[in-house]
């Protein structure tokens, strides 16, 4: 069975949404992986799109491109105002927030900001959207993205989206009370944080990927434990269900 | 107005002359109404109900010095940029989307130092809105707190006085004006939207001037009869023009999609001609078409019956 690396981040993100009720999903792979989730394992799950949609279902072929528009409404259940449906994440209701970035750190800060310094930078990216509220208010924080070593930087040259800061405790100080990034799910296997120091540490191998191809990918030295568990390949009928989604490939 | 000066926002709002009547007006007269150096909101988001009939006219009349603030900015913010419209942006995101990549001409003007990029999040700047449209100085909220966007923007933080608790603090944000796309309006103003309310409520409670567009204008007495579906009272609105497509190629949810066929051609012509495509681009559409009619007939009414069938289709109403 052969499938593309952004096919296998899709199934191995929505693998991650066993068991949970409510996702806060940007657009993309995220939202394949909630849909792919939905129409599997987790077929109660209650996907919140920031534009303003709580509990769509998306019709194959026609997934949204923006956060905000009608593709994306496509037999939802509510479309509250923009604020209003990120109070819901701020008030707690929200158990997972998929999030990805142009930079991510070794305690899971991400940037999607700038590259260089702020107000003179090198390359300036779209910016945060939702992407800092989601990292800030729901419970648990997977961060979704390809694994390449320009992308797992030791530091990211702006913190639009809070990981755990400067590692330790250093997210709850700062008044971030609620919600940790839990993983982080790459084309090349799942990461997952030290307890106490909040560094970054290999859990988990994709099916071909080596202990070597991930630290070749990554810009900084990760907690490489003993054992490493391999993860399941994509199965047929997952990646049958994705390419019916997006037959086009705009995402996959 | 200084963020969050709540009274100097109220005295505004009480010199301002009242009426409870007639909006109705033309395009040209209400956007008439925008001064150089204003800081204008735009309703909608990203490519949804993006009040393009207002934007274009506020270009049409060259206007200068702007701040103009959208929670997500899409390539409206290349048109005021290219034409040495606009300093400062605010916003929590600028571009189209994914398949379009990054703006090549806001990454031009910032990195150049030419205009400013003021990010927030997005939640952040919602909240600006929301306690300006309360008519108070700020927000507390536990977003931005510990990131960097902390840094570049006039937030705060204060311990809880009932809790202890670090909170992050956002001003009121009170834009000079709003623009809005809507669904549908009466006469005296009075605003009704399907689908998606975005921020629209919110700015137009801020802002100290309100400029609308309607796809349709209703009876009074169609919209006393669904009282519940107004969305933005009348007194909140100065000026109401009926423009039937006036977010067009943008999407106005149930009425008609996105045209991406048309975004793929913007983007193809700024990558092979950088910013001088845009320029063409705004003489071909703002400046080449004086009415919104003129504008329309440039992309023809296939097309504009195609994006209204795409629509229906996905509100179940086909």
């Amino acid at each position: 069975m052969s499938y593309s690396p952004s096919e296998l981040l899709a199934v191995t993100a929505a693998r991650q949404l066993f068991g949970v009720t409510s996702v806060f999903a940007g657009v993309g792979i995220p939202l394949l992986s909630a849909v792919l989730a939905q129409k599997t394992h987790a077929p109660g799950l209650t996907i919140v799109v920031e534009g303003g949609t709580i509990g769509p279902q998306i019709l194959p072929g026609r997934l949204p491109i923006s956060t905000n528009e009608m593709r994306g409404a496509y037999r939802a259940q509510m479309l509250p105002g923009i604020t209003d449906t990120f109070l819901y994440a701020q008030r707690g209701f929200l158990d997972v927030g998929f999030v990805g970035g142009a930079q991510i750190d070794r305690y899971g800060n991400l940037n999607s900001s700038v590259v260089g310094p702020f107000k003179t930078p090198k390359v300036r990216l779209p910016g945060s959207g939702g992407a800092n509220d989601i990292a800030s208010l729901c419970r648990q924080i997977i961060v979704v993205t390809m694994h390449e070593r320009r992308r797992f930087v030791p530091k990211v040259d702006f913190v639009t989206s809070p990981g755990f800061l400067n590692g330790g405790d250093s997210r709850s100080q700062s008044g971030l009370l609620f919600g940790r990034v839990s993983r982080i799910v790459t084309n090349l296997g799942i990461l997952g944080f030290d307890e106490q120091t909040k560094v970054v540490r290999l859990e988990g191998l994709n099916p071909g990927a080596s202990v070597k191809e991930v630290t070749e990918n990554t810009g900084f030295d990760l907690l490489i434990p003993d054992r490493i568990p391999v993860t399941k390949p994509p199965q047929e009928a997952e990646l049958d269900l994705l390419r019916s989604l997006d037959p086009e490939r705009n995402f996959l | 107005m200084k963020p969050g000066d709540f009274v100097e926002a109220r005295r505004r709002l009480e010199e301002k002359p009242r009426t409870s009547g007639e909006k109705l007006t033309t395009l040209m007269d209400a956007v008439g109404r925008v001064m150089d150096g204003d800081h204008v909101a735009i309703g909608g988001c990203l490519f949804s109900r993006t009040p393009l009939a207002l934007l274009m006219e506020l270009l049409r009349q060259r206007k200068r010095g702007l701040t103009i603030s959208r929670n997500l900015m899409c390539y409206e913010g290349e048109w005021f940029m290219a034409a040495g419209a606009v300093e400062t942006i605010v916003t929590s995101w600028f571009g189209i989307g994914l398949p379009w990549g990054l703006s090549k001409i806001m990454r031009e003007k910032v990195e150049g130092g030419v205009v400013r990029f003021e990010e927030w999040s997005h939640l952040g700047l919602g909240l600006r809105y929301r306690a300006a449209a309360m008519g108070v100085p700020f927000l507390p909220t536990l977003t931005m707190l510990g990131s960097d966007l902390m840094g570049v923007t006039q937030t705060k933080t204060m311990s809880c006085p009932f809790t202890g608790e670090t909170l992050c603090l956002v001003p009121a944000l009170f834009p000079d004006v709003a623009l809005l796309h809507v669904h549908r309006a009466d006469r005296l103003g009075n605003c009704v939207i399907d689908g998606y309310p975005h921020m629209d409520a919110d700015i137009a409670g801020a802002a100290t001037t309100v400029l609308v567009t309607a796809e349709k204008i209703i009876s009074e007495e169609e919209v006393r009869r669904y009282p519940d579906r107004t969305v933005i009272p009348g007194f909140v609105v100065d000026a109401l023009v009926e423009v039937p497509y006036g977010a067009f190629p943008h999407e106005c949810y149930g009425l008609y999609e996105a045209d991406f066929t048309h975004f793929d051609a913007y983007v193809a012509e700024i990558k092979s001609k950088g910013i001088r495509a845009v320029e063409e681009y705004l003489d071909r559409y703002v400046h080449g078409a004086p009415s919104h009619q003129e504008y329309l007939a440039l992309f023809g009414e296939e097309r504009l019956a195609r994006q209204a069938g795409y629509a229906r289709e996905l509100v179940g109403r086909s």
